[in-house]
């Protein structure tokens, strides 16, 4: 009946074999999947780059008028400009300038743009054909040749070579981000301004050129072509310095009292409890909870980075409090005997030897938590951070946008075919800021990586 | 009850003769010769350094300590062995309020250190962890350099005026451990890029630093091989000269090597405690017999 020795082990022999190469397909196809799983991700990452990068980085580059314009004194026919005289005060003075001031203000700059164009056209426009004409530039260059004249007047009669953004129709037109073949009706440019266009850019008059604008300027709605980033950067740069300088300091101290000193109590762990709750309240709910304490009780201004930077503080608490324990977890209970046994009081322990092990992992921990309010939108469309605004705000009490705010906003423009490139290179822009957060993230740790 | 209750052997209790090695005596010595045939020379005194009175430890609800009393004499070095789990590192911890750290962890009875207890609500845990220093079982250098290792200690409980002082404490702490030779080449090098037995030596050494009156030991040689084991050795017995030496072991023949006196612990008790000679010729306590045989053969 029973097996013999020799049939049990050929018997072990052979379920052992059986089972492992059920092992190996199992292992194989787990393998298998990771890696296709990984690839798609990186896919992914590839498409999404490769979008962002082909449509947004034309959008660095912008059509742009080279022309010759002369600042004509028979159009330009106003009092020199006003100097302060000898026992004149302040304010006669500033009397004086402000009446100068909207003097320039009402001379025909845009006549001049027409001068100028007409030149380089090479042919005299008539009026009625001024419309086709002038919707070649953007329209805030006439703005921009004011300011040139009322801060330097002795241009008065001189001929200047001027760079001038052509108006964001013709960089749609130029760029071939329309369909050449639509309908008269349904172009935005009339047949006579496409005719102009194809003339300057023979002529080498219009031509590609950086665009400083998207850097420099902040949105605008009039002059489309230079609608530009300068104010939602700001506002976001605001924001993280607010974000940064309260829920880190905040975040971490709180963390270190948690891990290293709370006792272990029914009170602690219903605060640890909540903290985790915390992380994964959507980020909207925080921004209604702002709206109602910041502005509503707090009467803080509407739109402002202050107010913003508050409410992203209030979404990054926890993830920089998670972090931060997990990080101080990870040191080896050893090191706090060590010290401890040395006669190190807690404090001592904490701050001498546990916190500065724990800072890599602090703070990797706390830039991806800012990293993460840095692209957050929905909760500062709760705090007026949609708003219009046509300064770079100088404080964090200013009115401002924000970059994810700015990116939203641009991708509702009507006027896709400009506005998409414009969202792109935007996007491109927040992701530089996010990568360069990353990189000091990864810098940071390098450097204060302890072995032990 | 048993002989379990401590037996508060005098160490004077046997004077013998002296060897070249032993210093003017200061008090009543005793010489304990051991199983291997070495002689070594007790330096303790009469004086009681350390006293536990009825020490019961809980853990939470369960009891890891049942009313132990002991006396801990001045210079001499006491080993704890017992089997696993029975309470030595419970207890040892306790000498210097190590199970603090511990939340669950709640003592109950006195221990005096120089007659004051060191469980009073007004004694600063601080001072009497550098009045009784502790060596754990697995080495720990802070991940710091050499020199810091040592100086830490010093450099918080403001020992040291200057760096010169400093300088002095960290080489004299080093030659007591026996580590000089081996690192004052490399003292800004990491203290964790050393060998294991350098390591513990050097905890040691950082634990001397600041001068302690008491050095309690748990386990300091398991991670490490003979060599290193006989140099930890060799370093104990030099240290009771000036130190109360309470170490832990698991190695029978340690004890038997370097106690002058051992405890013996058995599920929370103290079960006996005696001169190491008679421990391990002559035990009282059927426990510590069949312990102590069944260990040897
Ligand atoms: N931190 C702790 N929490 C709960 N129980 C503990 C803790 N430390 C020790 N104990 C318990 O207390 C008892 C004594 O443990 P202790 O570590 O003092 O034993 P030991 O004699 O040092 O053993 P070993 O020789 O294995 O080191 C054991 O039953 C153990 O399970
Ligand atoms: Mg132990």
């Amino acid at each position: 009946m029973s097996l013999t020795i020799e049939q049990r082990r050929q018997h072990r022999l052979e379920t052992i074999e059986k089972s492992l190469s059920k092992r190996h397909r199992k292992e194989n196809t787990f393998r298998r999947l990771g890696l296709v799983a990984v690839l798609t991700g990186l896919t992914l990452v590839a498409i999404l780059f490769a979008s962002i990068l082909s449509k947004g980085v034309p959008a660095f580059w912008q059509a742009t008028l080279y022309t010759e314009v002369t600042f004509d004194p028979d159009v330009i026919d106003i009092a020199p400009k006003p100097e302060r005289q000898e026992g004149e005060t302040q304010y006669a003075y500033d009397e004086r300038m402000t009446q100068w001031l909207t003097q320039a203000g009402l001379v025909n700059w845009q006549s001049l743009i027409d001068a100028s164009l007409e030149q380089a056209l090479g042919e005299e426009v008539e009026p009625r054909q001024l419309r086709d004409l002038r919707a070649l530039v953007a329209s805030g260059e006439r703005y921009a040749l004011r300011d040139r004249f009322t801060e330097d007047p002795s241009l008065l009669g001189e001929t200047v070579s001027l760079k001038m953004l052509a108006s964001a129709d013709v960089d749609v037109w130029v760029k071939g981000n329309i369909d050449r073949d639509l309908p008269d009706a349904r172009l935005q440019l009339s047949p006579q301004s496409r005719a102009w266009v194809d003339v300057l850019q023979e002529q080498d008059v219009l031509r590609q050129s950086f665009s400083t604008s998207l850097f420099m300027n902040t949105d605008s709605r009039s002059s489309l072509a230079s609608a530009g980033l300068a104010g939602a950067f700001m506002g976001s740069l605001f924001m993280m310095m607010v974000v940064i300088s309260l829920s880190v300091p905040l975040g971490v101290s709180s963390a270190i009292y948690l891990e290293e000193f709370a006792p272990k109590n029914r009170l602690t762990d219903l605060i640890e409890i909540n903290i985790n709750n915390l992380a994964a309240v959507p980020s909207i709910v925080f921004g209604l909870l702002g709206a109602s304490i910041f502005i509503g009780y707090l009467r803080l201004p509407l739109s402002a980075p202050l107010v913003g930077g508050l409410v992203l503080t209030l979404m990054t608490l926890p993830t920089i409090i998670i972090a931060t324990r997990a990080s101080l977890r990870s040191i080896p209970p050893s090191i706090r005997q060590a010290a401890l046994g040395i006669g190190a009081s807690r404090v001592q322990t904490v701050f001498h030897h546990v916190l500065p092990l724990a800072l890599p992992g602090i703070l990797t921990g706390s830039i991806l938590g800012v990293a993460q309010a840095l692209g957050e939108t929905a909760p500062l469309l709760l705090i007026g951070m949609n708003a219009f605004v046509a300064n770079v705000p100088g404080s964090p009490m200013d009115q401002s946008t924000a970059l994810p705010v700015q990116i939203y906003l641009w991708q509702g423009n009507e006027l896709r075919n400009f506005f998409e490139a414009r969202t792109s290179a935007a996007i491109i822009v927040l992701l530089g800021l996010m990568l360069s957060l990353n990189a000091l993230a990864i810098w940071l740790r390098k450097k204060f990586e302890t072995r032990w | 009850m048993d002989t379990s209750t401590h037996s508060s052997a005098s160490s004077s209790a046997n004077s013998e003769s002296t060897n070249a090695r032993e210093r003017a005596p200061s008090g009543a010595m005793s010489s304990v010769s051991v199983g291997n045939g070495e002689n070594r020379v007790s330096k303790a005194t009469d004086k009681v350094k350390l006293k536990a009175e009825g020490v019961n430890v809980f853990y939470g609800d369960t009891q890891a300590i049942n009313g132990i009393d002991l006396d801990i004499y001045e210079n001499e070095v006491l080993a704890f062995i017992g089997p696993s789990g029975c309470g030595k590192s419970t207890f040892l911890r306790c000498l210097n309020r190590m199970n603090d750290t511990i939340d669950i962890c709640r003592v109950e009875g006195k221990i005096t250190l120089d007659e004051r207890d060191i469980y009073a609500p007004d004694r600063d845990v601080v001072l009497l962890r550098a009045q009784v220093g502790i060596v754990f079982q697995k080495p720990n250098p802070f991940p710091k350099s050499i020199y810091e290792n040592i100086a830490y200690g010093p450099r918080l409980h403001g020992l040291a005026k200057r760096k010169a002082e400093l300088d002095d404490i960290v080489e004299s702490s080093l030659r007591r451990a026996g580590l000089w030779d081996e690192v004052k080449d490399r003292l800004d090098k990491p203290g964790t890029g050393l060998s294991g037995g350098q390591q513990q030596r050097l905890c040691i050494a950082r634990t001397v630093a600041v001068s302690p009156d008491v050095i309690l030991m748990d386990e300091p040689c398991s991670a490490l091989d003979p060599i290193a084991t006989a140099k930890v050795e060799q370093l104990i017995d030099e240290l009771s000269e000036s130190y109360t030496i309470v170490m832990v072991t698991h190695n029978m023949q340690q004890a038997a090597r370097v106690a002058d006196r051992t405890a013996f612990f058995h599920m929370g008790d103290l079960a006996e405690v005696d001169t190491t000679d008679n421990i391990f010729t002559n035990p009282q306590d059927q426990r510590t017999h069949d312990y102590i045989t069944g260990r040897f053969g």
